[in-house]
Formats: structure tokens, sequence, C-alpha cells
């Protein structure tokens, strides 16, 4: 047990390594997240006021907007960890290491995860910034971003291990995670809403949701790593 | 070398039929016959949906059964990850196309129920919008199914896939409860019924027709995958002896 | 999951007793097609074997399969105790071989150092190996901070072969080792296969290098069509 911990940190710590080097995060990533934002501002007239004028529409819709740009972030992030891998055979060579494929998936995740928390900081901010968005309930908001996030990135690592080392895996991926992750997208709308301008009334009842849902997809790649990777 | 060797002749049957079959095939048309009958002549209108109610003798048989299928495809998947059989592989791999072909057509009757009941096609209902990606889900699986992979490699992870698809069986199931919206509440209940006696007959035979079309329909798909899957094995042994006959080609002795 | 799921008891050295690695008419498919086409092979603690054979023959997925990589579909095959059959089995075995294969397994964007050490982490290497395999590939000097997308072929070559050596497997499986080296990296793998054998381990060479191998290797192996075959007589060909 101590090994697959102290190994899947070790991989986690490797991808966080080559991300520093390589600043793709930096580069590519967060840009990505201020383009879609910039873009959902010239889609949607940002003085366009919601009847009642409490609010912008833009304002309004943020919630949606800012998670299908993570979701789809997320399979640029979760794309990338596995062509790191599979670009010079290194997945056969972690396994010829005696790596745990729990262990790779793990700290996939954990890496995946935390390059979509950052994503999640710029584009909330930006979206405070250019859209007006306030938060009624910052503690909610940071309940919903951290289980959207697990589920999230446990997902995706996941279905991305499901066509690792396909060679059509760029196109197949998002027919994978993008219809998988739907409920995950539509639960964090919601919730979200609900913290920041208390709107809805299930918004706790979504959180649940959330919750349950990082909880099963986050153990999920775990417990099914040794049958996605094993004899690649 | 351009003959074919033709296996065995009895290891090769000459259609997917079968004593069973043809016994589930005439249980088929029995019950169309009957459920049809009462369906669209015996069975009277509803007071609310008119004749549109008829639809769903079909609609809610079809999409229990796509049920039934993807739960033998999660059965399948687990099996499959604990001994790597090649018979639940298969049980999954055709369960769910069947289940998809199912899946569609409560997605397009369902359509065309909403037209004259709500007024339009389509309606972001949370029962639709599950189901529609309910649909994309399985859809994924299927395309999985046929990567170009190694086939146990393969197996394992549409195995995997299979599980993870599931939870949008009862996400599907429960959407209108979890939302609770516009869409028809669950319509029979244990407990209280707001069919009157011919409806739910019709319903009845609905359920009874599907049952022995998709059971049907899974034996003879089922056939067929295992057919495909013995050549493809016994392809391998050809393929193993070209291999090494390759290789005593190139020997420098010349061939044994 | 279980760590020791092995042949033997976890860690130490299993007493290799001969066969190092014994396979009867195993088959091994890949994506439908038979790679290995039933492979019958013995293997002694000590030895040098050179596989030798035209592309396609089988080579690369004979060396994957002794490092339990990839399934075996008909017949048997046993690797340091280990029954290839069984996936624990497999994974218990390929922590105890080393693999140099045609892709050197390195990330470009790490150095050469965060590569070594990664990997020897992961293997639990011993610190002062790594220090010591660095140094014998000439990587300790300027090199070491060089991130791996920097360097040539025979470079990165030498990164992969420092990975190995740091790991000090049982049994070594080289694919083309000599491969885009030159002279003096030549001479650093035909030592290091030397030294290997001389500590006991077994080392398995595929190559085309008919000019370096004959004096490495006194067991020669033909592999065609996934058949493997001694070679008739040793030092028979010109």
């Amino acid at each position: 047990m101590n090994r697959l911990v102290a190994d899947a940190w070790r991989i986690a710590r490797k991808d966080l390594a080559i991300e520093r080097s390589s600043r793709v995060v930096g580069s590519q990533i967060l840009p990505f997240g201020i383009v879609m934002l910039l873009l959902f501002a010239f889609g949607v007239d940002p003085e366009l006021q919601v009847r009642g004028g409490e609010r912008s529409i833009l304002a309004e819709i943020a919630p949606g907007l800012f998670w299908i740009t993570v979701l789809l972030a997320l399979l640029l992030v979760s794309g990338r960890s596995f062509a790191v891998e599979s670009d010079d055979g290194s997945l056969d060579a972690l396994l010829v290491s005696g790596v745990h494929p729990g262990s790779i998936l793990a700290g996939k995740t954990l890496v995946v995860a935390i390059q979509l928390a950052l994503l999640e900081v710029v584009v909330g901010a930006g979206s405070m910034l250019l859209f007006g968005v306030r938060v009624d309930d910052p503690l909610h908001l940071l309940v919903v971003m951290l289980s959207t996030t697990v589920a999230l990135a446990g997902a995706g690592t996941l279905l991305l291990a499901v066509v690792a080392g396909y060679s059509g895996r760029d196109t197949l991926g998002p027919l994978l995670v993008l219809p998988s992750m739907a409920p995950v997208l539509i639960g964090a709308t919601a919730a979200s809403g609900a913290a920041l301008y208390g709107t809805g009334s299930d918004g706790a009842a979504w959180t649940w949701a959330l919750v349950a849902f990082a909880l099963l997809y986050g153990a999920a790649g775990i417990v099914s790593a040794g049958a996605l990777l094993e004899d690649v | 070398m351009t003959t074919v060797e033709m296996p065995p002749a009895r290891s090769v049957p000459e259609h997917t039929g079968s004593r069973l079959t043809r016994a589930l095939g005439g249980a088929v048309l029995v019950t169309w016959t009957l459920w049809l009958l009462w369906g669209l002549v015996l069975s009277p209108a509803d007071v609310v949906q008119h004749e549109s109610v008829r639809l769903f003798y079909l609609h809610v048989p079809m999409a229990i059964m796509s049920s039934v299928t993807f739960s033998i495809t999660l059965i399948g998947s687990i099996m499959v990850l604990r001994n790597g059989s090649v018979f639940w592989d298969l049980m999954a791999g055709v369960a769910a196309e069947i289940g998809v072909m199912f899946l569609g057509l409560v997605i397009a009757t369902g359509a065309v129920w909403g037209k004259p009941t709500w007024g339009t096609y389509w309606e972001w209902d949370p029962r639709l919008t599950t189901a529609a990606l309910m649909f994309l889900v399985y859809l994924g699986y299927l395309v999985i199914r046929r990567l170009d992979m190694d086939p146990v490699v393969r197996a394992r992870r549409a195995a995997v896939f299979g599980i993870v698809a599931f939870i949008n069986v009862p996400l599907t199931r429960f959407s209108v409860q979890i939302w609770n919206s516009l869409h028809q509440e669950t319509t029979i209940s244990l407990t209280d019924t707001q069919m009157d006696g011919a409806q739910l007959t019709s319903y009845a035979l609905g359920m009874l027709a599907m049952a022995t079309f998709l059971a049907w329909l899974l034996v003879h798909r089922f056939r067929v995958a295992w057919l495909e899957h013995a050549m493809d094995e016994s392809g391998l042994e050809k393929l193993i002896r070209d291999r090494r006959a390759e290789g005593a080609a190139n020997e420098p002795g010349g061939v044994r | 999951m279980s760590e020791a799921a092995s042949p033997s008891d976890d860690g130490t050295v299993p007493p290799v007793a001969s066969p190092v690695a014994r396979l009867r008419g195993a088959v091994c498919v890949l994506g439908g097609f038979p790679a290995l086409a039933g492979v019958d092979l013995d293997l002694h603690a000590g030895e040098v074997a050179w596989l030798r054979g035209p592309n396609g023959a089988g080579k690369t997925t004979l060396l994957r399969l002794l490092a339990g990589l990839g399934t075996v579909r008909q017949g048997s095959a046993e690797v340091l105790g280990a029954d290839l059959t069984r996936v624990a089995d497999r994974r218990w075995l390929r922590r105890r071989v080393g693999l140099l294969a045609h892709a050197t397994f390195l990330y470009d964007d790490l150095t050469v150092e965060e590569n070594i050490r990664f990997w020897a982490d992961l293997h639990r290497s011993d610190p002062g190996d790594v220090d010591s395999a660095m140094a014998r590939f000439g990587l300790d000097g300027r090199l070491r901070t060089v991130p791996v997308r920097g360097l040539s072929a025979g470079q990165r070559r030498r990164t992969s072969l420092a990975v190995l050596v740091a790991r000090r497997p049982l049994l070594w499986l080289l694919d083309e080792p000599h491969a885009g080296l030159d002279a003096e990296g030549r001479a650093m793998v035909d030592r290091l296969i030397t030294d290997a054998t001389g500590a006991g381990a077994t080392v398995i060479v595929a190559s085309h290098d008919a000019d370096h191998m004959p004096a490495l290797a006194p067991r020669v192996l033909d592999v065609a069509g996934g058949v493997v075959r001694d070679a008739p007589a040793p030092g028979a060909e010109s």
C-alpha cells in the first residue's frame, strides 16, 4: 500500500516537473481559458440584462460557461497527460519498473486536478472581473469546485486510459468524455448557480451529488487501472 | 495457396436458428399479434392523451428492455474483468448493440408522442436529456469494441467502460424524480394505477412482446458474434502455421 | 495489489536455478497477428544469447514477452520462475528484468539526471548505484542538467543504459543496444554485457550487428517466422 502511494506521488511529481519545464499550462492551457472568456463576451452581449435588471445575462449564465470551459480544458490536459507517456513508450517502462497501474492513474489524476484547479482560479477571477459575477457563498462554491475538479480529473484520466495507445485517441477521447461528464456538468452548473446567487432550491442536493461523483470517479480509475493499462 | 480449407462441417452451422429460437420466434409472433390487437384495436383512446397513448405500449416496454440489455452489458463486463470470459465479452457487446437500437427507437417514439402532447418534438426535460446522453455514451462503448487493438486488451477496456457507462441507467431511470419536471410521472406503480383494464392489458402485452423480441434478437445476434469469434480463432491457427512457414522458407537450409 | 504475489519470496534474489527462462510452444498475438508462433527456448543463468533474424521475425516481441509485457495466448512460458500466464507473476517479473527497447523511455522535458533519478526511484535503486551508473556513461558532467530533448540519439541511448545499469537486473533484454552509438559507446555496451554476466545475470541481445556480436555472445539464436532455433554451428557464419 505504501509503495502504491509513494509511486503515485513520484509519478505526480514527475508530471509536475514536466509541466514546469514545458510550460504548457502557463502558455497554452490558461490562455485557452482566457480566450474562452473573451469568446463568451463576444457571443453574448455583456450589456444585455436579465429581465428585472439585477444582473447581466452573461453573469447569469457564467456558471455554465465556466464549467464548459473547464470540461474542454479537461480534454486538453488529460490528453496531454497520456501523450507524455506514449510518445516514447514510457507507459511500458512504468510497468517494467514494477509500478502498479493504479499508481499511474492516481498520480495522473492528481496532476490533472491541479492543472484544472489553476485554470478554474484564472477563469473564475476573469468571470468576476469581466462578467460582473459575484459570490454569495464562497465556502459552498469551494466545495462545488473541489468536488467537480476531482470528479472531472478522475473520469478524464480513466476514460483517456481506455483509449491510451490507440492512434485515434485524440478524436475518440472527446466522444467518450463529453457525454459521460454531462451529468457532472449539469450538477456543477446548478450547484455553482446556487453558491453564486442563491438561485434554485436544489443547490445542496446537487452539491452532494457532486461529492458522490468525485468519490466515484476518483476511485474508479484507481480500481480499474490494472484492467486498463496492463499488457498494452 | 488459393484453396480455402473448410473446417469440419458440423462445427459450422448454416444459420443461427435452432429449436429454441424457433420457439422464441413463434412466441414473438403470437405476443406481437395480441399486443397489436389490444394496443391498436381493443383498448380505448386515453381521455387526456387520446390516440397517442398507444405509443406508450411500445415506448415504455422498449425503454425498460433497453435498461435490461445495458444491465446484461454490466454483468458481462464484470465477468470479463473477473475471469476474461469470451462468452461474456461477446454477450456484453451484443446486448449493448440491441440496447442502443432499442434506446434509439425509444427516443424516436418519444419525439413522435411529444409533438401532439407537448406541441414539440424535443423538450429539454431531464428524462429526454439523460436518455440522449445514455445513447451517446453507449454509442461510445460500441466504438471502443470496434477499435483496432489486441482483442484481450480491448475486451478489458470495453469492460471498464461498460461498467462506468452503467451509471447512466439509474440516472435516466430516476432523472424525473431527481429533477421532477414536466415529463410524465412514472405511470405504473404497484400500489396505484391510472390505467384501465384494456390499457393495462395492452401495456402488459407490450412488455411481453418486447421481452420475447429481445430474447430472440439476443440469441441470434450472440450466435453470429460467437461464429465470428470461432472464425477468428480458427483463422489464428492458420495464421500461426503461415507464420512458421515464413520462417522455414527463410532458413538457409531451405524448406524442411 | 499484493506486493509479494510471487514465485519466490519478495525482494530477494530467487535461487536462479537453470533455466532462467523456459518457453514451450509460446504463442504471442499482437493485434490478431501471431508475432510469436510457438517459441521453444531455454535460457541458462550467466548466458549471453544473441537473437538474430530479419525485421519482423519476432525478436522485439520475444524480448517484451520475457520482460513480462504481453500475454501468452498458447503454450507455456516461465521466466525467473514466474509463470507468464499469470498477471501477478508478470508484475513480479517486471521489477527484476531490465529492458532496453527501441524507444528510450525518456521524458523530453526532463533533464538527464531527472530522468535517471525518476526511473531509479521507482525501482528503489541504491543512490550510489545511480551515481556510478551516470559516471560510467559520462553523464555526470555537463550533460547532467541538459533536458533530454537536447540530446543526440547516442546520448539518449547512454541515458537509457544508465537507467538500466542502476537497476541491476537479473535478466538483461537489450534490443539493438549498439544502434546509434559511437565506437566508445559500443565498447561501453560490450563491457556492460561482460560485467553483467560476470555478476551472474543473463543477457539476451537482439541485434543486426554481425561484426560485434559473435565475440560477445557464445550462443546464437535464429529468429524467423515467430520461431526460435539455435544456430547450427557457432561461428559458422561468414
